[in-house]
C-alpha cells in the first residue's frame, strides 16, 4: 500500500466519522429542526464523499448525482421549516 | 516528480482539508447546544469543505466540461445554504428553540416586546 | 400610447435579459459542452420558463462597477475560508461552547436587491445567520456565533455593514451610495470617490434637501 492510498483511506474515514456525527444528531434530535439540519449536513457530506471517490478512482460519472443532490437537498429543509413555523405559532 | 504526481498530491491535500472541515462541522453539530448554533456549524465549514473537495476534483479532471459542471454544484449549495439557514433560524427563533442563557444580547426580542407594547397601547386608545 | 407600450415591453425584456442570459449559461454548464443544440435549446427553455413562471422583475440599479465587484468576490472567498476555519475551531474548542447574540443591523440601502444579496453574503461569511428581516425599515436581525461582549457585538455589526458597503459599491443605486456617503460624512470617514453622475445626483439631493427624503 502506498502512502497515497493510505491517505485516501484516512480521508474516507474522516468523512465517515462526519456522517456518523450527523446521524447521531438525527437520532438524538431533540427537535425536528435539529434533525433537518443534520439531514442537510448528511447530504452535504455525501456529496463530498462522492467527489472523493471520483478523485480516488479517476472517473467523473458521479458528477450528475452530486449536482442533483446539491439541487434538491434544500427543498426538504424549506418544506419542513415552513411546516414547523406554521404548526407552532408564537 | 511529474506534473500528474504533483496534481495528485495537491488534490489529496484539498481533499484532506475538505474532510477535516466536514468533520469539524459534524463535531459542531453534535456538540453545540441549540439549533441556531448547530446551524452555524452545518453551513459554513460545510460550504468551504465542499469548495475544497470540488477543487480537488477539478485538479484531477482533464476535460473542461467536468470543471464547468463543478460550478453549478457549488453555486446551488452556496445559494441555498443561506436560504435554508434563514428558514431554520427563523423557525427556531419563533418556536423558542434556543438557549437564552447563552445569548449576550437579544435585540430581536426587544423589538418584539416594543411592537407588542405599541399594539397593546394602540388597542387601549381606540 | 402604442409607442409607450412598445417602450415598456422593450424595457421589461431588457430587465429580464440578465436573467435570460444567466439561465442559458446555467443550461450550458449543466450540459458541460457548447454546441448549437445546447445553446438553442437553452434559449428556448429560458424564454419558456420566464414566460410560464413569471417573476416580478428584479429592480437592478443599472450601475455596475467591475473593480468593486471583483473586490467583493475575492474578499468573500477569503472570508468564507476564514469563517469556516473559525467555526470549525469553535466546534472543537476544548474550552467549552461559545456564547452568541441576536443583533439588529440597520442597513443603509433601500433596495430589496442589495438587501437580499447582503443577507446571502453575511449568512456565509462572518459567523452569522439571518433570523428575521424587516423589509420596511431594511433591518436585519442576525444571530452571531462566538460573540462574548458588547465590543464584539459592535464588531460583528461593523463587519456586516462593511459587507453591505462593498456590495453597494459594486452594484448599488446612486441612492444607496448617497446613504453610505451620508453616514461616512457623519463619522468623519472619507467619502466614496464620486463619479460625475453620482456627484450630480448628490448635488441634486443636497439642493432639494428634506423634500426628496425617502423615509416618510
Amino acid at each position: 500500500m502506498t502512502i497515497l492510498q493510505a491517505s485516501f483511506i484516512a480521508v474516507g474515514v474522516v468523512f465517515f466519522v462526519a456522517a456518523a456525527l450527523a446521524v447521531f444528531r438525527i437520532v438524538r434530535g431533540p427537535s425536528i429542526l435539529d434533525r433537518m439540519i443534520a439531514t442537510d449536513m448528511l447530504v452535504a457530506t455525501l456529496i463530498c464523499t462522492f467527489a472523493a471517490e471520483m478523485v480516488y478512482s479517476g472517473h467523473t460519472r458521479s458528477l450528475t448525482i452530486m449536482l442533483i443532490l446539491a439541487m434538491v437537498a434544500f427543498i426538504a429543509t424549506v418544506a419542513v421549516t415552513r411546516y414547523v413555523s406554521k404548526q407552532d405559532p408564537s | 516528480m511529474s506534473l500528474a504526481d504533483a496534481l495528485d498530491v495537491a488534490s489529496l491535500v484539498f481533499l484532506a482539508l475538505g474532510a477535516l472541515l466536514s468533520l469539524a462541522a459534524g463535531v459542531g453539530l453534535a456538540r453545540f447546544p441549540d439549533p441556531l448554533s448547530r446551524m452555524h456549524a452545518a453551513t459554513k465549514p460545510q460550504i468551504a469543505g465542499l469548495l475544497f473537495v470540488l477543487i480537488a476534483v477539478g485538479l484531477q479532471s482533464e476535460q473542461w466540461g467536468t470543471v464547468a459542471m463543478l460550478f453549478p454544484i457549488l453555486l446551488f449549495q452556496m445559494l441555498t445554504a443561506p436560504v435554508s439557514a434563514h428558514m431554520v433560524g427563523r423557525a427556531a427563533y419563533r418556536t423558542k428553540h434556543l438557549r437564552r442563557d447563552l445569548l449576550v444580547i437579544d435585540e430581536l426580542s426587544d423589538a418584539v416586546d416594543r411592537a407588542q407594547r405599541e399594539r397593546a397601547s394602540g388597542e387601549k386608545r381606540t | 400610447m402604442t409607442a409607450e407600450r412598445v417602450r415598456s415591453e422593450r424595457s421589461t425584456l431588457l430587465l429580464q435579459l440578465p436573467l435570460l442570459i444567466w439561465l442559458v449559461v446555467l443550461w450550458i454548464l449543466l450540459w458541460g459542452h457548447i454546441t448549437v443544440v445546447s445553446v438553442l435549446s437553452g434559449i428556448v427553455l429560458a424564454l419558456g420558463i420566464t414566460r410560464v413562471f413569471y417573476l416580478p422583475p428584479v429592480e437592478l440599479s443599472g450601475r455596475f462597477n467591475v473593480y468593486w465587484a471583483a473586490v467583493f468576490v475575492v474578499r468573500f472567498l477569503l472570508d468564507l475560508v476564514r469563517a469556516s476555519f473559525l467555526v470549525a475551531w469553535q466546534a472543537i474548542d476544548p474550552r467549552g461552547i461559545p456564547t452568541s447574540a441576536v443583533l439588529l443591523v440597520q442597513l443603509h440601502t433601500r433596495s430589496d436587491f442589495i438587501m437580499t444579496l447582503t443577507a446571502e453574503a453575511i449568512s456565509l461569511v462572518p459567523g452569522s445567520i439571518v433570523v428575521e428581516v424587516d423589509r420596511e425599515h431594511s433591518r436585519l436581525y442576525v444571530h452571531s456565533l462566538g460573540v462574548k461582549d458588547d465590543a464584539e457585538v459592535e464588531q460583528a455589526r461593523r463587519i456586516i455593514l462593511a459587507a453591505e458597503e462593498r456590495l453597494v459599491r459594486a452594484l448599488g443605486t446612486l441612492d444607496d451610495v448617497w446613504h453610505i456617503n451620508q453616514e461616512r460624512r457623519m463619522n468623519g470617514r472619507p467619502e466614496i470617490r464620486l463619479s460625475a453622475k453620482q456627484k450630480r445626483y448628490e448635488d441634486e439631493r443636497e439642493r432639494h434637501g428634506e423634500r426628496t427624503g425617502d423615509t416618510p
